[in-house]
């Protein structure tokens, strides 16, 4: 399958990224890894008349410890995360729910960015950014803005980046010893998560489910439910509140609600061991 | 659209092509440089039948641009053995223990089992499955090639000590 006929152009930094999109628009699709974007192109789902590959730009796939923070560069790619000693170290969840993506050729390839700016529900990092109350850096012609996880998912496939901002950098808050899970549910290996839940347990409590919505979302009953002192198995009942999960060929809607209070009382069980 | 020039290694030479910027990776690779070991299976970033090296690093060529692989090393199938014909360790494992029926996964899962042990980790039996869960055999030959896999790494010293 060959994708349609697009016009390739290549940033040598952000800035020219940003001048670029500018100039594009909503014409322009940004290239990293592409292992979202060239599948969507190649069964002709997306037909972006001009190609920005950012994939060259220096020094954007950073992984670094800055004030209680981590700091990710967006061209980090999965496989650096499963492997980064820091991140195994201060954000166990991140390093951990990078190595659930895919397999190891789409991990070599896929970026954090990337699959954050893509906002596909049924990815396994945006649950683990959520979860963990990550905040996200998008550049645009007037600069740099912060924008909380849990305000950069709109609608599907849609985020809160203008069409002329570039994400260029994902935070998350260092949880040592905090309790985590990640459970992911599927039927074969390298399959998407039919439903998938990220826990942190760290006073800062985030509970987020893969698949269960239009966009990744927090189950923030769960959440409330957790903070007020409920069991896992009473809070875990509540994981369906405020979601709308999608009815495929691989599981009803009525089995992922189900899925969903299984695997949060699982994750919660995990986090709270 | 105009075409865009690339150079890259492919298996040690340097290749340079003005090329469509549509152009994927693996066709690139088979119709451009008549490199036809890289199989084609699904096309859908699924099977890992055109998995090549992009330096270094296991990649599926069907969701990569030719562009993409501008200024990189590539590594296929035909890169693998010396030049007298010698066959890379992977490769003498594979066929030392049978780890093939019908071979149209063969070429794409003899370069992820090379990035794999390439990553110098402990590898148990569940690591080897683990590590080339992108590439499927339709044969269902399995066995065979986890067992050529777990050879390799025990001949680099690179096998875990138990199941963990």
């Amino acid at each position: 399958m060959i994708p349609a006929e697009f016009e390739y152009v290549r940033a040598g930094s952000v800035e020219e990224a940003v001048a670029l999109l500018t100039e594009h628009g909503e014409d322009a699709k940004v290239l990293a890894g592409g292992h979202s974007l060239l599948p969507l192109m190649k069964l002709r789902l997306a037909t972006p008349t001009v190609l920005i590959d950012i994939g060259r730009i220096p020094d954007r796939s950073y992984i670094e410890e800055r004030d209680g923070e981590i700091a990710i560069g967006a061209l980090a790619r999965h496989h650096q995360l499963e492997s980064s000693s820091l991140l195994k170290e201060q954000v166990p969840l991140l390093a951990h729910t990078a190595h659930q993506v895919g397999d190891p050729q789409v991990r070599h390839r896929g970026t954090l960015g990337g699959t954050l700016a893509h906002g596909d529900p049924a990815s396994d990092l945006p649950a683990a950014i959520l979860a963990l109350g990550g905040t996200l850096v998008a550049q645009g012609p007037g600069g740099r803005r912060e924008i909380a996880a849990v305000d950069f998912f709109q609608s599907f496939l849609q985020t809160s980046l203008a069409p002329d901002e570039l994400l260029v950098e994902v935070r998350v808050p260092t949880v040592p010893g905090a309790g985590w899970s990640f459970q992911k549910f599927n039927r074969r290996a390298q399959d998407w998560a039919i439903v998938g839940v990220a826990a942190v347990l760290n006073g800062t409590t985030g509970v987020a489910l893969v698949n269960m919505g239009s966009i990744p979302l927090r189950a923030t009953a769960v959440e409330e439910a957790v903070r007020s002192g409920a069991s896992a198995t009473d809070a875990a009942t509540l994981a369906h509140e405020g979601t709308d999960p999608p009815s495929d060929v691989n599981a009803s809607a009525e089995y992922r609600r189900h899925l969903a209070t299984v695997l949060v009382r699982r994750a919660l069980e995990e986090a709270q061991s | 659209m105009p075409s865009i020039q690339i150079s890259l290694q492919v298996n040690g030479a340097r290749r340079q092509h003005d090329v469509e910027p549509r152009l994927l990776l693996v066709q690139y690779l088979r119709e451009t440089l008549g490199l036809t070991g890289t199989n084609i299976g699904c096309d859908t970033s699924s099977c890992g039948a055109c998995t090549v090296l992009l330096d270094g690093v296991s990649v599926k060529s069907c969701t990569l641009l030719a562009v993409q692989a501008d200024s990189t090393e590539v590594v296929t199938i035909e890169g693998l053995a010396g030049s007298d014909g010698t066959l890379h360790p992977v490769q003498e494992a594979f066929r030392q223990n049978h780890a093939l029926q019908c071979g149209y996964c063969t070429p794409g899962m003899v370069m992820a089992a090379v990035s794999l042990l390439d990553e110098e980790v402990q590898l148990s039996e569940r690591g080897v499955r683990e590590g080339l869960e992108g590439n499927l055999c339709r044969c269902t030959g399995y066995h065979n090639i986890v067992k050529a896999v777990l050879a390799c790494a025990a001949d680099r010293g690179t096998l875990a000590e138990s199941g963990s």
